[in-house]
């Protein structure tokens, strides 16, 4: 890899659990990290801007699109690529539960959609609201129309959305 | 009696992959000494590059080559004109691709590329497509080979002489594909063969194009697409992200990865060209149709005729003595359109079955009715019976699903709080067809099969339902077989589009598997325990000698939408499908595809519109953040049915294919149901707020 020494920083970020240093190009995004340096091909570049969600990773457990990180800014941090959900032998039940329900066609999208709805369990579990949410006190609760507004960041042209939903209802009811 | 693997949910076969980021796509195979291509697009519409400056993007640290026409190698002139790329000055349209940039890392190519400098004479340009254009001309047919312009009886003197008459002229602008994968490609070259990882619907055709425009012998060049992340036509045929990427690796002599941007989407790969149609519709007092007439005007571009066959739809969609279809198309200076899910009765049916909800109102009829009573008994055109048509069933079961009956006609008859509610309904057709394939079964002495057909599984689940095929057809367990797609050194297959993947692949999975079957009673012993016995065929000879007849598959849509009547905000509370398709081969991989194909016609009613600048000669919204598609909040309720249909007309497995008949009608039913809910008749697709806002008293 040619890069520019004077342009180039030396970071170290966990990635799925391990610890990873690298010598990157100040332009490189986490994404172009993890899928040019790391060869981890999970998240994809759907439009590397941040209006797709194909690329959404966890970055310490938030939810990030990773086209708009430089990974130069993670000195320290952790990161949970889909790879880090879990292994073809051994997939989460969010993960079977995209299989089990069809919650895609072409798979592109798909690792993203998976980040996205871990992380967003997550926040749910935290008690935070979404903009669908009507009582901003109380609970969130995890209804069709919840899951919906809060996975409306990662597109799928195939528009598997309503299996999707039903995925992650099933992961969320039985964890 | 079915113990079979066909009609049974299986889940598909590259799911744990798809579902671990372990699933390979085009630019994601480990490659040493992988460098990386930028593509840099034209400035200006029409004109010739007069000068390239290329040193500041030479000058950045790891850019290797500037490819453009005055360096680039030289490619043969082939049948696609839109392939011959970097081999003249010329520009036609703005995005043209003009210059790669090559570097070893992705930072410095996307550098580089802003970097080179182009200068050009450009001239006047034309970009928007009127009804009243001066270049409109007569195409010599429309796609894929229909006759431009049918007529049968009087439709002049038919429709002057009936008592209701509709007349109406519906818009659709231009349509953007946007597959989440980029068009996207990692090329090699070996010894002089060329190596391609692509993102296609079919190696075949990109296959024969890179040997083609780069003169080498077929087998020289190899193509690979095991999974594709989405097509909807647009990558039915190869395009330019190949060829540069071939381009570029040939020029520096090393591995090129080369994706195209989300912006370069919108353009040089194709969009579905906007559309102008006048239809008119006469009827007697009672509904039935006595002439029918569908004008289309659509464009293509100065390199080369597309011609969308809009009005193909209203030829044997419902009965009328007296009919006309015409097509006219002008050149400007625009991309070519190409083919985005359903071309041709995707828009068409937008607009013949939003006509039947007008005509509906007009004579008082129950649009599902109306419907009914105009389901012709035979094709309206070759006047030969339909090898089987379920319109009607399919709108029968559909309206008692979705609760129908109890429907009052009037507009605005239904509101809760700030909501006005409506719903509508829409007919759908596709043809059924398919294409020479060919395909190898081999038996392996362990009692295990494999088969063997470079077909593509752009997302369809077609490697998932070809798998179940072929055990039925070896009367085996699916366990036992394996299967291989996605690479051109298997036996060649058509194109995944027209709805004809499963229908043209099964057809040779099904008569190789048999050839095996029968070579193997003739095989004493059997399978040698050392050895396999293979058989591979084409269809070729049984496809080219099937009968021509109406083979079609239909479908009938529901929509309930609510309409707010404050804002004009418009929401898709349910939409319902009934599809009569030949026999389903998975209904998991069935279904998905038929709520996918409704989902974007949602979004077509509701949410895309390319937005063309004259001034610039370029969309203005090209990108996700400004061209809208339907995301996940907007998608409450949709069901997807099948009636149980037997047609041994269509090929082997009895499929007549489901990718695209969930598009077409979708935006009719919306739009009909936005009529019933709030009186206004959307002509001019997307159904925006300030459409519904100005039109109607809606408060």
């Amino acid at each position: 890899m040619t890069t520019d020494e004077r342009h180039s920083s030396r970071v170290a970020f966990d990635v799925n659990g391990g610890r990873r240093e690298l010598t990157l190009d100040n332009r490189t995004t986490l994404l172009d990290a993890l899928r040019e340096r790391l060869g981890l091909i999970g998240a994809k570049k759907g439009c590397d801007h941040g209006q797709c969600g194909s690329c959404t990773v966890l970055l310490d457990g938030r939810r990030v699109k990773s086209c708009l990180v430089f990974a130069v800014t993670l000195d320290g941090r952790s990161v949970v690529s889909v790879e880090g959900l879990g292994g073809p032998d051994e997939l989460s039940p969010l993960q079977a539960a995209f299989v089990a329900h069809d919650a895609f066609q072409c798979g592109y999208c798909t690792p993203g959609q998976l980040c996205s709805a871990r992380g967003m369990l997550d926040e749910v579990t935290r008690g935070w609201p979404s903009a669908v949410t009507d009582d901003l006190t109380a609970p969130a609760e995890l209804t069709d129309a919840e899951i919906r507004e809060r996975m409306a960041g990662n597109l799928c042209r195939c528009a598997a959305y309503p299996h999707i939903v039903a995925a992650i209802q099933e992961t969320a009811a039985t964890r | 009696m079915t113990t079979g693997a066909v009609g049974r949910a299986y889940p598909r076969l590259e799911g744990r992959e798809k579902v671990t980021g372990t699933a390979r796509y085009a630019v994601e195979y480990p490659v040493d000494g992988v460098t990386y291509g930028w593509a840099v697009p034209s400035a200006v519409v029409r004109g010739r590059i007069t000068r390239i400056d290329a040193a500041p993007a030479l000058a950045l640290p790891g850019v290797l080559a500037v490819l453009h026409h005055g360096n680039a190698p030289r490619l043969a002139p082939g049948p696609e004109p839109d392939l011959w790329l970097l081999q003249e000055p010329a520009v036609h349209y703005r995005g043209q691709f003009v210059a790669v940039v090559v570097a070893t890392s992705l930072e410095a190519a996307r550098e580089g590329a802003r970097l080179v400098q182009i200068d050009y004479d450009a001239g006047p340009h034309s970009t928007v497509l009127t009804a009243d254009h001066p270049g409109l001309y007569r195409p010599d047919q429309v796609n894929p080979s229909y006759p431009t312009d049918t007529a049968e009886g009087d439709f002049d003197a038919g429709y002057a002489a009936a008592p209701v008459r509709m007349d109406a002229t519906y818009r659709t602008p231009a349509y953007h594909n946007n597959p989440m994968e980029p068009h996207a490609t990692t090329a090699q070259w070996r010894d002089g063969r060329l190596l391609v990882h692509d993102s296609n619907q079919g190696a075949v055709a990109v296959k024969a194009a890179l040997a083609e425009l780069f003169e080498l012998p077929r087998e020289s060049v190899r193509v690979i697409t095991q999974h594709v992340g989405g097509g909807f036509g647009s990558k039915g045929y190869p395009k330019a992200a190949v060829v540069l990427a071939a381009l570029a690796a040939r020029q520096v002599d090393r591995p090129v990865r080369l994706a195209l941007t989300r912006q370069q989407l919108f353009g040089p790969v194709g969009y579905r060209t906007p559309t102008i149609q006048r239809v008119r519709l006469a009827a007697d007092a009672d509904g039935r149709l006595t002439a029918i007439c569908h004008d289309s005007i659509t464009q293509t571009s100065t390199i080369r005729e597309f011609a969308e066959q809009v009005a193909v739809y209203t030829r044997s969609m419902y009965a009328a003595p007296h009919r006309r279809t015409t097509h006219r198309l002008v050149r400007l200076d625009v991309p070519t359109p190409f083919w985005m899910r359903a071309p041709g009765e995707c828009p068409g049916a937008y607009a013949l079955e939003s006509a039947m909800d007008e005509l509906a109102s007009a004579v008082g009829i129950d649009p599902v009715e109306l419907r009914i009573r105009n389901d012709p008994a035979v094709d309206p055109e070759l006047g030969r019976p339909f090898t089987s048509r379920n319109l009607v069933g399919c709108l029968r079961d559909g309206a008692r699903r979705f609760g129908w009956a109890d429907r009052d006609p009037e507009p605005r008859a239904r509101r809760d709080g700030r909501w006005l509610i409506g719903t509508g309904v829409a007919g759908s057709s596709y043809p059924a067809r398919a294409r020479a394939s060919a395909a190898a079964a081999t038996a392996r002495p362990d009692g295990r099969f494999l088969i063997r057909i470079d077909a593509t599984d752009i997302g369809t689940g077609a490697r998932t339902a070809l798998w179940q095929v072929a055990a039925d057809a070896l009367g085996v367990p699916p366990e036992r077989v394996e299967i291989q797609i996605g690479d051109s050194d298997l036996p060649p297959a058509g194109v995944a589009g027209g709805s004809m993947g499963t229908s043209s692949w099964s057809w040779a999975v099904i008569r190789a598997c048999e050839a095996l079957r029968d070579r193997l009673r003739e095989t004493p012993g059997g399978v040698p325990p050392d050895g396999e016995v293979t058989a591979e065929v084409s269809t070729a000879d049984e496809v080219r000698e099937q009968p021509a007849l109406p083979r079609y598959a239909y479908g009938a849509h529901f929509a309930e939408v609510r309409v707010d009547v404050d804002t004009g905000e418009v929401r898709v509370n349910r939409m319902l499908g009934v599809f009569a398709a030949g026999r389903v081969v998975n209904p998991t991989t069935a279904r998905s595809q038929l709520i996918g194909g409704m989902t974007m016609g949602i979004s077509m009613a509701l949410h895309e519109e390319g937005v063309l600048d004259e001034r610039y000669g370029d969309w203005v919204n090209h990108d996700l953040a400004t061209y809208h598609i339907t995301g996940c909040a907007d998608v409450e309720r949709i069901e997807a049915y099948w009636l149980d249909e037997q047609d041994s007309e269509l090929n082997p497995a009895g499929v007549k294919g489901i990718g695209e008949i969930g598009i077409v009608g979708t935006a009719a039913a919306i739009t009909n149901a936005v009529h019933h809910a709030t009186g206004v008749r959307i002509r001019d697709l997307p159904i925006r707020l300030d459409k519904l806002i100005g039109l109607s008293p809606l408060a």
